[in-house]
């Protein structure tokens, strides 16, 4: 597959948030304001792209040619908390504003199941390394824009009527779901299944 | 002690009230089999990580708590993906990479992090099994209504186990099958699930 249509794929195609279930924890939990979704979306963009480029050597230079493969969940937790731990210090170093809005979700990148979940996806689809990186990167900006859609559709939620038990997470996900249908329409195949012709 | 099994299912739901392992609740809730089989999998994890964790919270040195955690439910995911392998291996198909993606189930480490990290091993174990079965009730009702809606039927065991409902099995409505639907369905069973909070604490 060329780069592009890796990139398409993983922006658009296979969303990780709308089409994937990967990475809902903060889809949900991060989306109230537009300035924190921008802060968290580019630190979980550069979190995947450095995680599927790492897990990539580890999978090819460590793991199969001891063949210790059954170590891989084990070997992959560790390097993602890694990196979120480097990411979390940078931020904190050169951005305190940023690092204040993002407060507690920063460490939770590393259970964020989208830099898991795209590590996994690229050594099961066998990508080399550069097809990795470029996979973390687009899954990692497709997850960057979907938070930004969302926040933005919070903020105006804020201001209209919710029924009672619908304020807060439910309508959230109502909406989610919604942006989700509209995100079907660039699956063409998936489509046509539906709708028949 | 029975206030405390059951907390997990209403008050303290870990899908619906706390919003805790969101990804694999929506994944795999396709089918009501595969929804089972997914509790099953991280019950074994959570029980497994919560004693272990409550064992060793004096031995485990408070900089590192998180990396250890996590290594020590690495583990029990590990074993059980190579377990369901083995003896379940079309389930273990289906269930694909959301086997591996227990370990960053937020249940989890939250759990580990706000009850076994500080209480003792048996009120650790019951914390887990308590919040097992609020994942498993949660999970369960999601691929209940998505399966009855998105393809008419009620998979129990894959074969010979299917119910299947007359007049929807012929022409189901296919969106709650995708993300699209599960995402719907998720925010009106929380709406459902505060509302019954709200009238059984009357």
């Amino acid at each position: 597959m060329t780069y592009i249509g890796i990139i398409i794929t993983y922006v658009f195609i296979s969303n990780l948030v709308l089409s994937q279930f990967l990475g809902l924890c903060p889809f949900i939990g991060v989306s109230k304001n537009t300035e924190s979704a921008v802060g968290m979306g580019f630190a979980v963009t550069f979190v995947m792209s450095l995680a599927a480029l790492i897990t990539w050597a580890l999978q090819h230079f460590i793991l199969i040619p001891l063949n210790i493969v059954f170590l891989q969940t084990v070997t992959f937790i560790l390097v993602i908390a890694t990196l979120v731990q480097l990411v979390e210090m940078a931020v904190r170093k050169y951005s305190p504003p940023l690092y204040q809005a993002l407060g507690i979700y920063l460490p939770l990148i590393t259970t964020n199941c989208g830099v898991m979940g795209i590590a996994l996806i690229s050594v099961n689809k066998s990508y080399g390394p550069m097809e990795s990186f470029i996979a973390g990167l687009s899954a990692g900006a497709g997850f960057l824009m979907a938070l930004l859609f969302m926040s933005g559709i919070r903020e105006r939620l804020d201001t209209e009527k919710v029924p009672k038990f619908l304020q807060g997470t439910p309508i959230a996900f109502i909406s989610g779901g919604l942006m989700a249908l509209a995100f079907m329409a660039f699956d063409h195949a998936l489509l046509t299944n539906l709708i028949g012709g | 002690m029975m206030k405390n099994l059951f907390k997990g299912i209403l008050r303290e739901n870990p899908i619906f009230v706390l919003a805790l392992g969101l990804c694999p609740s929506l994944a795999v809730s396709t089918s009501v089999n595969n929804a089972l089989g997914m509790s099953a999998a991280t019950f074994i994890v959570l029980l497994g990580s919560n004693v272990v964790i409550s064992l060793l919270r004096k031995q485990i040195p408070e900089d590192i708590h998180i990396p250890a955690y996590i290594v020590i439910i690495a583990s029990f995911v590990t074993l059980v993906d190579i377990v369901m392998q083995a003896y379940f291996p079309a389930l273990s198909k289906s269930l694909g990479i959301f086997i591996p993606l227990i370990v960053v189930n937020c249940i989890i480490l939250g759990r580990a992090e706000a009850f076994a990290s500080k209480n003792t091993v048996g009120a650790s174990a019951v914390d887990a099994i308590a919040m097992g079965i609020g994942f498993a009730v949660g999970l369960i009702s999601i691929a209940l209504v998505r399966e009855i809606l998105g393809a008419g039927t009620i998979t129990i065991f894959p074969d010979g186990g299917v119910i299947r409902i007359p007049g929807l099995v012929d022409k189901p409505a296919l969106v709650f099958a995708f993300p699209a639907g599960a995402l719907i369905v998720v925010g009106f069973l929380q709406a459902f699930f505060r509302w019954l909070g709200e009238v059984t604490n009357k």
